[in-house]
């Protein structure tokens, strides 16, 4: 375990330096920072120090050179709005963003596990009809939209919630079910397929043959073979619920980092984009860490190689 | 005194088990009867297909959708089994009546211990202790001789060959000390040395606990060697049931004749294997008259207008064929004197 462990870490540098290479040639690509952050009547004499001092005249590998040297001490640069290390200001947004995430994944399980199964032991009925039904609709309603009318209906109309920002409990509740209510959607999908499929093996015939109750038949023996599917789809919507959500924050004015990074964008902000970027990168590659790790505690045919 | 009507361990009466598919209504069990005695062991024999697992599956209230029991009775110890709630049934099932399924390499789930998965029955039906059904799941691993037990007890299935499989299952399905055990072609999917080793196994096992056993099978070698009784299921019917000895040496049914004469046999070697001609009908095209008909060498007119009953030909001897209607025959004896019309 411990062995294995190592070994996934050091897995993760090559990875990380081909994330830093795609980011550097991003930012390289959208053009020159000078021209933004002087004034326009800047003459020709200003540009060309400025550019000497932020090295834009080096040759290409020289300027990837020291950038990832900064980066790799946490070093992205200064956001020229701020005026502030671009990292903290993105650590800064993380935990919001992370809390959001986390309620956001909490609420799609609850609705999806005990939805998923439940309409895979009633395929077919009424029940699995309506389910499967509210899956292909939630999937398939926007974010944006599903955010713009929780507020119209519960914030506007019916003032149960706040229409906007973070603090109390009531501020997250809107924005966690727009973002889980896809989420929800898929996992339920998913959990039906696969627990259609898994009911019919035959250890499942064998549990039934015990005089076992239908019940931890289901749970027990059925759903925990069920895991590994859903174990992997909850690390990939977390990755993407603390990288992507970057339209619900804006809609809910969540003060995360999605919120930031588009601020960022449109303000061509470049230090707090690779930083972002930087953090998103990080995060999957632990999601992914993790998800390794729960599936070989749950299943003892994967070895640690 | 020995009392000559015990009633029997188990009564299946007129059983009818159907599946409800897209494509119409499967009568894959279709008014079959049989009986085990307390301490018996019989075999039901019969081509892929029949309903041999069916009915299996039929008795231990296993039957998924979209099948279910239309008819009959099923008598284990005088009382109906097809009358059972859900919650009765479960009280029985692993415990009184348990089954070997013919899938010895999944019938175990992957993700949980062997250890766990043997001790989670003797937990369930006998209110023991962890501690103690560890102890009870150590002896059985022993009994169903498979050595380390204490370490076997921690391993998974991915980790033991298909024969250690198939006795986990066993052990499995002797935990808790049924009455009745229903073997489920136990030996199909193992290699012949093993096969021989399970075999011989349940044999030993039966002397020991005094089990009664359903074996199935479609191996007619494994029937000779150890069941008391044979039934020959052919379409989901019965068509033939008796003493092994009296079956072996005399079939009676014509479809029984065709299944020994294609069993090849050592001492007899022959250029070609005989084989049955035709194939199971299907639900769909079932004939009319008497199933095996359009298959059988001693086919008349008779036989495709009308369905023969299940006759009795001598005490405890069961045919379902015209050609015993007046008194039974000898098939070798018939086959000489009249040959095949079509
Ligand atoms: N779930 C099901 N849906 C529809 N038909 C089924 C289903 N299960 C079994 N059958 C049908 O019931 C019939 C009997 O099947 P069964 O499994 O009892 O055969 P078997 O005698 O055990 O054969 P084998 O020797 O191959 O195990 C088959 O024709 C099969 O098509
Ligand atoms: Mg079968």
């Amino acid at each position: 375990m411990g062995r294995y462990l190592i070994r996934r870490v050091l897995q993760v540098i090559p990875v990380l330096l081909i994330i830093s290479f795609i980011v550097f040639a991003l930012v390289y690509m959208a053009g020159d920072p000078v021209s933004l952050m002087l004034p326009e009547e800047a003459s020709q004499e200003e540009i060309d120090s400025l550019r000497e001092a932020l090295g834009l005249n080096d040759p290409l590998h020289v300027q990837y050179g020291v950038y990832i040297i900064n980066a790799l001490q946490g070093d992205f640069g200064k956001s020229y709005r701020y005026n502030q290390d671009a990292l903290s200001i993105v650590l800064e947004r993380l935990p919001q963003t992370l809390e959001l995430a986390i309620v956001s994944m909490i609420f799609a399980t609850i609705i999806a596990i005990p939805l998923g199964i439940w309409s895979a032991s009633k395929q077919n009925s009424y029940i699995d009809l309506i389910a499967t039904g509210a899956s292909v609709l939630g999937k398939a309603m926007p974010n944006f939209w599903l955010g713009i009318m929780l507020i119209l209906l519960l914030s506007v109309n019916l003032a149960i919630f706040p229409v906007s920002g973070r603090g109390t409990l009531m501020h997250i509740v809107l924005p966690a079910i727009t973002l889980g209510t896809a989420i929800a959607a898929e996992m339920t999908r998913l959990i039906r397929s696969n627990m259609i499929e898994i009911m019919q093996q035959d250890y499942v015939r064998t549990a039934k043959s015990k005089g076992q109750k239908d019940s931890i038949v289901t749970y027990r023996h059925a759903f925990k073979n069920c895991l590994i599917p859903v174990v992997t789809i909850m690390a990939l919507q977390t990755s993407g619920l603390i990288g992507g959500a970057l339209v619900t924050e804006v809609v809910f004015a969540w003060p995360g980092m999605g919120q930031l990074l588009v601020q960022a964008v449109n303000a061509r902000d470049m230090a707090i984009v690779q930083a972002c970027v930087f953090v998103i990168a990080v995060a999957v590659i632990l999601m992914n860490l993790l998800a390794d790790i729960i599936y070989r505690m749950i299943d003892p045919r994967i070895k640690y190689e | 005194m020995i009392q000559e009507q015990e009633k029997p361990l188990l009564d299946v009466r007129n059983l009818k088990t159907y599946f409800h598919t897209e494509n119409g209504v499967v009568p894959s069990v279709d008014g079959v009867s049989f009986h085990i005695n307390k301490g018996e062991v019989i075999a039901i024999v019969g081509e892929s297909g029949c309903g041999k697992s069916v009915t299996s599956y039929s008795v231990m209230g296993l039957v998924g959708q979209p099948g279910k029991i239309e008819g009959g009775e099923i008598l284990f110890e005088e009382k109906d089994l097809t009358k059972l709630s859900n919650g009765q049934m479960r009280t029985l099932r692993g415990n009184e009546i348990s089954m070997i399924f013919q899938e010895p390499l999944t019938s175990l789930n992957p993700l949980f211990t062997v250890g766990f998965q043997i001790s989670e029955v003797i937990m369930l039906h006998e209110k023991v202790s962890k501690k103690i059904a560890k102890q009870k799941t150590v002896e059985m691993i022993n009994k169903v001789g498979i050595p380390n037990a204490s370490k076997i007890y921690y391993s998974f299935p991915h980790q033991l060959s298909g024969g250690m499989r198939q006795r986990i299952m066993i052990a499995i399905a002797l935990a808790c000390n049924p009455k009745l055990l229903i073997a489920d072609e136990p030996t199909t999917a193992l290699d012949v040395t093993i096969q021989a080793q399970i075999l011989q196994l349940m044999k030993d096992l039966r002397q020991e606990l005094d089990t009664s056993i359903l074996l199935i099978t479609h191996d007619l070698g494994v029937v000779a060697e150890m069941v008391d009784r044979v039934i020959v299921m052919y379409a989901g019917q019965v068509v033939e049931e008796g003493n092994v000895f009296k079956l072996f040496e005399n079939p009676k049914h014509p479809y029984t004749k065709g299944l020994m004469d294609s069993t090849p046999k050592i001492h007899e070697r022959k250029e070609e294997l005989y084989s049955i001609k035709g194939t199971v009908p299907t639900p769909m095209n079932m004939p009319t008259g008497c199933r095996f008909y359009p298959r059988c060498e001693f086919a008349m007119e008779k036989c495709k207008e009308k369905a023969p009953e299940l006759l009795e030909v001598k005490q405890g001897y069961h045919v379902r064929c015209w050609l015993h209607e007046e008194g039974e025959v000898n098939l070798d004896e018939e086959f000489n004197r009249k040959p095949a019309t079509t």
